[in-house]
């Protein structure tokens, strides 16, 4: 008798797969369920499966601590500004490296992949000796540079990708029915890259969001954002404090990655004409 | 009420010329194929008369007027593309409208004019459909209203159906031969397709390597191909190396052929006779004609396609009428109409052959040396 025996048998092979996608789902639900519990628990000491009593106590708590104010606002103010930063810089970067022919131009293509080679807080550490030269050391605008590094690699290769994905032949068409070369751009190429840009502009805003490593280095004590408070939080206030920012952390990237997900969808239907 | 002039067109790249001096005059009204293998130069012409290829030398003119230096976008050229070429962002309404928009033509023109260049294309009422939800044939159908809605001077069409299935790309022809009548608009169309020219062109400029091999009519075309290339590109062609004897006769093969009057080649040149299928007569055994073998016959609807091995000529085609009575083994052959390559260029034509055709008497072994030195010249060919 073989090993696999059992996947010949329907039942147990069907079984099998019941099991097996349940494990899966504890696996990614149960940290996730914990989370929760523990940002509404008042009282949960070993060994009780279920807290003892629930209240709103630490959110009021984190809701009412200033440094919590503090870092949520650095956070929604750097990150978006590192989006558009990026998508200034990397997006015409983006659109050459599909479009032109230029020397060199497939090596700088892969080196922007460089910042990701190397350990990244010695890296930081680096680049912090020359911003504190530069005066950038605890400044919005420092933050705003090294958080700038992680966003360059998505915002180029995805749109370059999406420039790519726009046949030739319908710019040539837009030509001849009358457009010039900048009204093609707006009104054809642009359009039919735009689901991949809006997907690039959300993972790099994710990744601005969640970046704590550069952040420390160059922006505390001053500038703190979500994830750097996380550290404290968790270090010196009950478990509960750490639960509560956790959700309050992913909430943005739970609804962009929602977001993303359509747009993902929609770019596939947009190439719903066949191939390339 | 547009002319076209392309007038000695050259256009070169790293790799060689993808045209060395193209000329060609398309008629008001008319519609000309430009037909070819792969690489011949057809696209490279239609893309330099849209605009999207600037020549090294040479001129393009429509009544009169220089057109070279406009960008595609002020030219007066539409172009239907060969694939992908509705914009999938937007719906058929707006993939039609959108050359009139840049025009800032009124709303309410726009609607209509739309309207109806979608119901000439056979599309009416598809306006606020998506490019994705039609078919291959119906997204072509928009391109072409797209480029008709423009009211252009001059229609270019690269390969438009060649992405279609073949009933699909009859029917298309058809409807776009159609179409073009009714508009009576200017036409450049390309293809790789001899029978799809054949059946929409008025006339034909068959292309080879960079250059115009022959234009004619398609009638025209395959009675009197001009050049050897365009007889055996243009339907199938029989060819039979020779040369000229003493006498001023071309022996091919065991075929001894009269040169056709006016027609003086040096005895000893060589020649080549072409035959095209249906101008050879199969019969049974007999006094008139050479003496062949029947290796194979092929039922082809209305017609039959026979395989005869000739003595010193190799296998040869020869299409005969499904009625006649034929059967594998001894047969006679004789061509009734015969063309005259010296080199590349036609040089004569017989018609009638077989009145004062004569076979060439088996005791000289004159067929044997014609063999020998044919073998080496595919040696020679092969080694270049």
């Amino acid at each position: 008798m073989k090993l696999t025996w059992f996947l010949d048998v329907p039942e147990l092979r069907r079984a099998l797969g019941v099991i097996l996608v349940l494990a899966l789902g504890a696996f990614l639900l149960f940290p996730l369920a914990t989370l929760v519990i523990w940002a509404f628990a008042d009282v949960w000491r070993y060994p009780n499966v279920l807290p003892q009593s629930f209240s709103f106590r630490w959110w009021q708590w984190v809701f009412a601590n200033g440094d919590v104010g503090k870092a949520v606002f650095y956070s929604v103010t750097t990150a978006p500004v590192v989006t558009v930063l990026s998508a200034l810089i990397c997006l015409p970067a983006a659109y050459s490296f599909s479009r032109l022919q230029f020397p060199g131009r497939s090596f700088l293509f892969i080196s922007l992949l460089a910042a990701n080679a190397f350990p990244k807080f010695g890296l930081y550490i680096s680049i912090a000796t020359i911003f504190f030269e530069l005066n950038l050391i605890n400044t919005f605008w420092g933050v705003v540079l090294i958080q700038l590094i992680n966003t360059l690699v998505v915002m180029v290769w995805i749109p370059a990708a999406g420039f790519d994905s726009v046949p030739r032949a319908l710019e040539e068409a837009a030509r001849d029915a009358g457009a010039g070369p900048l009204r093609v751009f707006w009104r054809i190429t642009l359009p039919i890259a735009m689901p991949g840009i809006i997907v690039a502009g959300i993972l790099a805003f994710l990744a601005a969001f969640d970046e704590s490593q550069g952040t420390l280095v160059v922006g505390s004590p001053t500038i703190t954002t979500m994830p750097i408070l996380m550290y404290t939080l968790v270090s010196n206030y009950p478990e509960p404090v750490g639960a509560v920012f956790s959700i309050l952390l992913s909430i943005p990237s739970l609804v962009l990655l929602l977001v993303a997900r359509r747009y993902l969808i929609a770019g596939y239907l947009a190439a719903g004409f066949k191939g390339r | 009420m547009a002319r076209l002039e392309i007038d000695h067109l050259v256009k070169q790249y790293a790799a060689g010329y993808a045209i060395q001096d193209v000329s060609l005059d398309v008629a008001d009204g008319e519609l000309v194929c430009l037909l070819g293998p792969s690489g011949c130069g057809k696209t490279t012409t239609l893309r330099t008369i849209g605009g999207f290829i600037t020549p090294d030398s040479g001129d393009v003119r429509i009544d009169g007027q220089s057109i070279l230096r406009l960008p595609p976008e002020r030219r007066p050229t539409a172009m239907v593309f060969q694939r992908y070429t509705l914009w999938p962002h937007m719906d058929v309404a707006h993939n039609v409208s959108f050359g009139l928009e840049l025009r800032h033509r009124p709303r309410k023109e726009i609607e209509q004019a739309v309207k109806g260049a979608l119901e000439l294309v056979g599309l009416p009422g598809a306006e606020k459909r998506h490019p994705a939800q039609l078919s291959g044939g119906q997204q072509q159908r928009v391109a072409l209203a797209r480029a008709l809605v423009l009211e252009p001077r001059i229609l270019l069409l690269d390969e438009p159906f060649s992405n279609l299935d073949a009933q699909l790309r009859v029917r298309m022809r058809e409807e776009l031969t159609t179409i073009q009548r009714r508009v009576g608009i200017t036409t450049v169309f390309v293809t790789h397709d001899q029978e799809e020219a054949l059946s929409i062109a008025d006339r034909i400029a068959v292309m080879r390597a960079g250059l115009i091999e022959q234009v004619a009519t398609p009638t025209e075309l395959y009675a009197r191909p001009a050049t050897r290339f365009v007889g055996t590109f243009i339907g199938t062609m029989n060819l039979i190396e020779g040369r000229v004897d003493d006498h001023g006769q071309v022996v091919a093969g065991p075929f001894q052929l009269p040169l056709p009057d006016g027609c003086h080649a040096a005895p000893g040149g060589a020649l080549t006779v072409g035959v095209r299928p249906e101008d050879f007569v199969l019969a049974a055994p007999g006094r008139t004609g050479v003496a062949i073998q029947v290796v194979q016959t092929t039922d082809l609807g209305h017609y039959r396609r026979v395989i005869v091995d000739v003595p010193a000529a190799g296998k040869l085609s020869v299409f005969v009428d499904k009625s006649q009575d034929l059967s594998l083994g001894p047969g006679s052959l004789w061509p009734r109409r015969v063309l005259f390559y010296a080199g590349e260029e036609l040089i004569g034509i017989s018609e009638g052959v077989q009145e004062r055709f004569r076979a060439v008497p088996p005791e000289v072994s004159l067929a044997d040396e014609l063999i020998a030195e044919r073998h080496a010249e595919a040696r020679r060919e092969s080694a270049d």
